[in-house]
């Protein structure tokens, strides 16, 4: 145990994405999320159509199915929607706002529920009950009717769905990680550290949350897919981001209405990568609870 | 006895948990909740001298951390006060109040959650010192590996992080984090209990050899009498929250008085075995919770009489320096 082993901190990462790599599932998620990635960043580069240039569509294009070829003589691979747009490219950048939605809401959401996580705990009394009596009060709600009760508030807009998402999601940050200070607080190295006269920021953000980092990182994962599909849920509902600049959720609501007279594609594409990601987000954040778990980490530092 | 480094006058130290508005309403309906209050140290009286080492012994759960933690600074004290030559810590402001609070520092019992696990050894030996400004960025890296050659550390281990240390050796990084600040009193709170017995020697002498050459003061906590005796000047037995006997280690020793003294001396395997007639404590330690009347030691005590359920036993002098909270002694 002592003396030979490697040290923790440069060897993190790779060994994480080693214990990703090593399991054909989490592969599979890990290969998901990627090319999903890839796709909301360089896609726009290669589709054929600027999906949300109005002009460079052509009306007598639409609700043309997969493999067909357009008046142009363009090869529309997924068929187009019922304004004659290309499936693959409006795809494309509505992954890109799913995306994006996502990330800046998890984002958002966890850099103020992990502080206020923090605080509760390290502060105690007061600080901690009107924190966590708001915590409360948020989770006490199903999560989409608040959601949906603020946006209707605010209005619609890519800025008011985060907006509205991150005020429910830094919940879910703030009660975990709680859970996680205070046990760590019962450690000694905390008392240590105050003993040493270091100032309260230093210890709970040098001390604490490094030693908190682990469920921060698995909520975030899975939390960026539930705010993916929250995302979706809004816009098919019609509340959330503008027409202008369609979700993956919004391109399935607007080919719902055409399901039933046989233009399957304009809805059932669209979910399905919908679907794909937040599987692969998924399968990845299952992954990373197991490897980060800190007890079997511990486990492993014993052998 | 020269003055006093640290003087301990009457410190008591309650945990209370208070009742939320829920419970709050419960009792204006008529429920009996109550805040239940553990008198965790109780009046405690103590001073130690500088440069002497003061062993502090109970059984587990009678207090010793929770006054170590108020003596350290940790803790404040629900009332009494704790003073550091001859000032109130607590009282002192900015550069003053620092330089008290970093001259007294505490080696923690579990040498396994004491540690910050996701530090290297030089982080933390380091940050402390560099954070106080007590050496600049370019003599950082001296600085910690004169500090660990002193613990008996090898100084190019200071880039390992704590798991990959032996109980032992973490217990000396413990000891050199405390040390990177330059203290003179050290609250070692049970530093050997979790180590192994073919370790435990080697901290022991460490900590003899780091006081006779830095000239530090020490609170020994333990609740092995034999550990305290080979290593203390004065030793101070506590029971359930009180100190009920102090003597210099030799005269505790060999003429305890307390009937609980007597007792947990009674419990350690001895040369020249000094057994008195009644050997183990008899009973279970009472919950601080709710703890006896008057001596607190009356419901397992061999001499208990009546006066003992009801009146709290006075600490007397029985001899110079010999100090025992017993009606036996009269009075
Ligand atoms: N932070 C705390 N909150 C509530 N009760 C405490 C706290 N710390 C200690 N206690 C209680 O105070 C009593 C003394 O504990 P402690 O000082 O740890 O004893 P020892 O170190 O002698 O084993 C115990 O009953 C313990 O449960
Ligand atoms: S005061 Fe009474 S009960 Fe307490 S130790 Fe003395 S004789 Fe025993
Ligand atoms: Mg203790």
């Amino acid at each position: 145990m002592k003396g030979t082993a490697s040290p923790g901190r440069d060897g993190m990462g790779s060994k994480i994405l080693r214990e990703l790599v090593g399991s054909p599932s989490s592969l599979i998620g890990l290969v998901i999320c990627v090319v999903v990635v890839f796709l909301a960043i360089f896609g726009p580069l290669v589709t054929s159509q600027d999906p949300y240039d109005l002009s460079k569509l052509n009306i007598m294009d639409n609700r043309l199915p997969p493999g067909s070829v357009g008046i142009d003589g363009a090869v529309y691979v997924l068929g187009t929607d019922g304004q004659g747009r290309d499936m693959v490219s409006a795809m494309i950048y509505g992954l890109r706002t799913s995306l994006l939605v996502g990330i800046l809401t998890t984002a958002l959401a966890m850099v103020i529920g992990t502080t206020m996580g923090l605080l509760a705990a390290y502060k105690g009394g007061w600080v901690d009950t009107i924190i966590m009596r708001l915590v409360d009060l948020i989770l006490g709600f199903p999560m989409m009717l608040l959601a949906l009760i603020l946006l209707a508030a605010l209005g619609p807009g890519i800025d008011k769905v985060i907006l509205a998402l991150v005020a429910v999601q830094w919940a879910f940050y703030a009660r975990t990680i709680r859970g996680t200070a205070l046990s760590e607080m019962n450690r000694e190295y905390i008392e240590a550290a105050r003993c040493l006269a270091l100032s309260e920021r230093r210890i709970i953000f040098r001390h604490l949350l490094v030693n908190c980092l682990p469920p921060v990182i698995v909520i975030s994962t899975i939390k960026v897919a539930g705010a993916i599909s929250a995302e979706a849920t809004l816009s098919f509902l019609g509340l959330g981001v503008p027409i202008t600049k369609p979700s993956l959720g919004l391109l399935i609501s607007n080919g719902y209405r055409y399901l039933l007279s046989g233009s399957y594609w304009i809805s059932i594409f669209p979910g399905i990568l919908l679907m794909l990601t937040i599987f692969g987000i998924n399968i990845v954040g299952d992954r990373l609870k197991e490897v980060l778990n800190p007890r079997l980490q511990e486990n492993k530092a014993v052998e | 006895m020269s003055e006093a480094l640290v003087d301990v006058q009457g410190v008591s130290k309650r945990f209370g948990r208070r009742l939320d508005t829920v419970e709050r309403l419960a009792r204006r309906l008529g429920s009996d909740i109550s805040e239940e209050i553990v008198h965790a140290v109780d009046a405690v009286s103590l001073k130690v001298a500088e440069g002497e080492v003061l062993g502090l012994v109970g059984e587990s759960g009678c207090g010793k951390s929770t006054l170590g933690r108020v003596i350290s600074g940790l803790l404040p004290a629900s009332s009494g006060r704790v003073l550091y030559r001859g000032a109130d810590p607590s009282l002192l402001k900015g550069d003053e109040a620092r330089a008290a609070k970093l001259n007294r520092q505490m080696i923690f019992q579990d040498p396994y959650s004491s540690l910050n696990p996701r530090m290297q050894v030089r982080g933390i030996i380091g940050e402390a010192p560099r954070y106080h400004g007590l050496c600049d960025r370019a003599g950082l890296e001296g600085y910690i590996d004169a500090i660990m050659a002193k613990v008996g550390l090898e100084p190019s281990f200071k880039d390992r992080y704590p798991h990959q240390f032996s109980g032992g050796q973490r217990q000396r990084i413990g000891i050199a984090r405390a040390l990177a600040v330059k203290p003179d009193f050290i609250v070692c709170d049970e530093p050997i209990a979790a180590l192994d017995v073919s370790i435990q020697a080697q901290i022991i002498n460490l900590f003899m050899k780091l006081r006779s050459e830095l000239g530090l003061t020490y609170l020994f906590i333990s609740h092995d009498l034999g550990v305290v005796e080979h290593l203390s000047d004065t030793v101070a037995i506590m029971y359930l929250g009180r100190i009920v006997e102090t003597a210099a280690a030799e005269e505790l020793f060999s003429h305890p008085n307390h009937p609980y003294t007597l007792a947990l001396l009674a419990e350690v395997p001895r040369l020249g075995g000094r057994k008195k007639d009644f050997s183990v404590i008899k009973g279970e330690i009472p919950s601080p919770l709710d703890p006896p009347r008057g001596c607190h030691f009356h419901p397992r005590c061999p001499h208990a009489m009546p006066r003992c359920a009801a009146e709290i036993p006075a600490s007397r002098e029985i001899l110079g320096g010999h100090f025992s909270a017993c009606h036996l002694n009269g009075g």
